[in-house]
């Protein structure tokens, strides 16, 4: 995974609430079994006015106009600013592979949903969640100010806005941890909990052995 | 001190250790796994040459992608048309096979969708903590069991480590209280809470379903309400131990052997919130006053009763609902006002890891049988849960009553509910749907999705439009005919 310190970036903004991870991309992208080259599907409904599938040369089809990442202001945006209960439903970690490899680092909305919040994380992205005033304001500020851009400091947990201001968010320490090392957090849990996790199992199995179908 | 929830008690049971900021492992007694949130997981196992920890926790079988038409079916995994969809079917079966994981190949009667085979074959028990790379693995809490649906890293995680990194949610308690009237469903039920709590009411919850209305309920009522947590935001859902779930638990092939059957029983007991424990949050429904329920829009929480209409958008109270209602509006082809009976349909399908369990598909068969599927329907299908579901409702000759009144009768799949394979909406048709999720282009590019139980599926495929299956149900025939049914 990628490590997080800290990213100035363009802002996009969605703006649009419950967007489901179907929307983020839908479910014919999610026969592959890869982990990249789902960028160029992200929001694929959305961005083209054609039906996509799989392992298609996205360059020739026909682009919405109306959606907002498909306007040349928002051209290498890192930084997409979100209304609330963002990455609802599936599971599908395909939904951060796919911002991820769009070029999206940060995603900012008033509440994001549980999976997506997880699966986001061990993807290298950062997602920062702000109250709902503060988010209304920063969309007011990205349409009308063009190229606005964010500096988002993980280290000290603020976002610098260009007018000045810092923005303090919330982190959970291991995450944080994780996303500035760039840990896979797999390699953590063995090297830390491998003891605790074979004693924990000797417990369970002697209290609860019809758990253990090998027992 | 204050006592205990259900959830406070699975956590507690499976706690391994925590850090400081509240980070903490749990351990994994059961994995299912399946081919479209696994390949990357095992891909990222062998790069780090690492094994999974514990072999016999893990089950497989592949569902989400498989056709369900018996041509492509019987020629087994080299059958399937679709050439992406049968490699990612064959890397499950690659995967499973080298890693000696436990795998119901496609062809296996025992082969179905996760959630359904899970609980089908005992393989979730009360107490069990279970995962799988899928949001409705909260299924499984109707059992008592800490479900939770886990992305592919996670997925991976599990496989080598048996642990989940999580921090403890909230506790949420939905009650609902009273008798339902005849032909509600649970899965009314749900689509009620949904639409009072809204899709991220339960957000970092557990909610916990409980009341008298739940307790009435089988245990297939109880997976179909717990299904759906995460549509209310909840990564899980449970239900508390009772004789029904035991019940259900025994005799089936997964279930502890009869030497170890009492003290599982006991232990099984205990998996109750004690009367004292507290709630972060409680929300109460009254089960009289839920109507059969149809969702209108492109989220599970735009949702109405049978006889309510198609909301204004005029009358939302905030800039956000008003934008989200207009677009959905839009999408689905509907105009605020509208009834909801006026909505004609192109498909009908009965099927998902929500409602395609025998109590289901007998349901329906009862509104069904001796009726037509109107000539205005495209299609109308019924995908049993699993080949085990279907065979059951052979026996029963459920499916002599759906063919009969034009249905199609498929092998076991997730098929429609999120049209991975060949089963799939056309752009702007209307469907009937079992299923949990009306998201734009869910079921298919241009789709338009209506969520509704069983047998209001079953009596808007007859009807060719959306009508309430009490009055379809107790009309006489020839009133029927004057009614226009």
């Amino acid at each position: 995974m990628k490590a997080f310190i800290r990213q100035k970036g363009l802002v996009a903004p969605l703006d649009r609430a419950n967007v489901d991870t179907d929307l983020i991309i839908p479910k014919q992208f999610l026969k592959s079994i890869k982990r990249t080259g789902f960028g160029p599907n992200l929001f694929d409904e959305l961005r083209y006015l054609d039906e996509g599938y799989p392992g298609q040369d996205c360059s020739n089809r026909p682009i919405n106009p109306d959606f907002v990442l498909n306007q040349p202001r928002y051209e290498g945006a890192s930084v997409l600013l979100a209304r609330k209960n963002f990455g609802c439903g599936s599971s599908r970690e395909h939904a951060p592979w796919a911002l991820e490899d769009f070029g999206f680092r940060v995603i900012i909305a008033p509440s994001f949903a549980d999976i997506f919040f997880n699966n986001a994380f061990k993807n290298g992205l950062l997602l920062i969640q702000l109250d709902e005033a503060t988010v209304d304001r920063l969309f007011d500020a990205v349409e009308h100010t063009p190229g606005y851009r964010l500096d988002v400091d993980l280290v000290e947990q603020k976002i610098l806005m260009p007018e000045g201001e810092a923005i303090d968010f919330e982190v959970d320490a291991f995450r944080k941890y994780c996303l500035e090392n760039g840990l896979d957090d797999i390699g953590l849990t063995l090297t830390d909990n491998s003891h605790a996790i074979r004693e924990f199992e000797t417990r369970h199995r002697a209290s609860q052995p019809w758990l253990f179908r090998d027992a | 001190m204050a006592g205990q929830t259900l959830y406070d008690k699975l956590w507690a049971s499976h706690l391994v250790s925590s850090r400081d900021d509240g980070t903490s492992l749990i351990y994994i007694d059961r994995h299912l796994l399946h081919e479209v949130t696994s390949p990357q997981a095992f891909e990222g196992l062998r790069l780090a040459d690492r094994r999974p920890w514990r072999i016999d926790a893990n089950i497989a079988t592949a569902d989400h992608n498989v056709p369900t038409s018996l041509k492509e079916r019987s020629a087994g995994i080299a059958g399937i048309e679709d050439n992406v969809s049968r490699i990612q079917v064959q890397t499950l079966d690659d995967n499973t096979t080298s890693f000696g994981i436990e795998t119901f190949g496609i062809n296996d009667v025992r082969q179905g969708i996760v959630h359904i085979i899970g609980p089908e074959q005992g393989a979730t028990l009360p107490g069990m903590t279970v995962v799988c790379g899928d949001s409705h693995t909260a299924t499984h809490g109707a059992f008592g069991a800490l479900a939770h649906g886990i992305g592919t890293s996670e997925v991976e995680h599990v496989l080598a480590t048996q642990c989940l990194i999580q921090r403890k949610m909230k506790n949420m308690q939905v009650r609902v209280e009273g008798q339902l009237g005849p032909h509600v469903t649970a899965k009314d039920i749900v689509l009620a809470i949904i639409g009072k709590i809204g899709t991220a009411g339960g957000t970092g919850c557990a909610i916990e379903f409980a009341g008298s209305a739940i307790r009435d309920l089988s245990m297939e009522g109880r997976m179909t309400i717990c299904n759906m947590a995460i549509e209310a935001g909840a990564r899980v859902g449970l239900v508390a131990v009772d004789d029904t779930t035991i019940d259900y638990v025994k005799g089936r092939p997964f279930a502890p052997i009869p030497a170890q059957w009492d003290a599982a029983v006991e232990n099984w007991r205990s998996l109750v919130s004690d009367d004292d424990a507290v709630f972060d949050k409680v929300v109460t429904l009254d089960a009289a006053a839920i109507e059969p329920q149809v969702s209108w829009g492109t989220s599970p929480e735009m949702v109405v009763g049978i006889h309510d209409r198609v909301p204004d958008p005029a009358a939302a109270t905030d800039d956000t609902t008003r934008r989200g209602i207009t677009r959905a509006l839009e999408y689905m082809g509907l105009h605020a006002g509208q009834k909801m009976t006026d909505i004609q349909l192109d498909r009908v399908f009965i099927g998902s890891c929500t409602n395609a369990r025998i109590e289901d598909l007998r349901a329906a068969a009862a509104v069904v049988e001796g009726r037509q599927v109107a000539g205005t329907i495209k299609q109308a299908m019924v995908v049993p849960g699993s080949g085990l579901v279907k065979r059951q409702a052979e026996q029963e000759g459920l499916d002599q009553v759906f063919r009969d009144a034009g249905f199609e009768w498929r092998e076991a799949g997730c098929s429609m509910c999120l049209a991975m394979n060949a089963d799939k909406l056309g752009a702007g048709e209307h469907c009937a749907s079992t299923s949990n999720r009306n998201f734009e282009g869910r079921q298919g590019y241009g789709g338009r999705t209506h969520l509704v139980s069983p047998a209001m599926a079953a009596a808007a495929a007859i009807a060719g439009h959306f009508v309430d299956v009490r009055e379809f149900v107790d009309t006489p025939a020839p009133a029927r005919r004057a009614a226009g049914l």
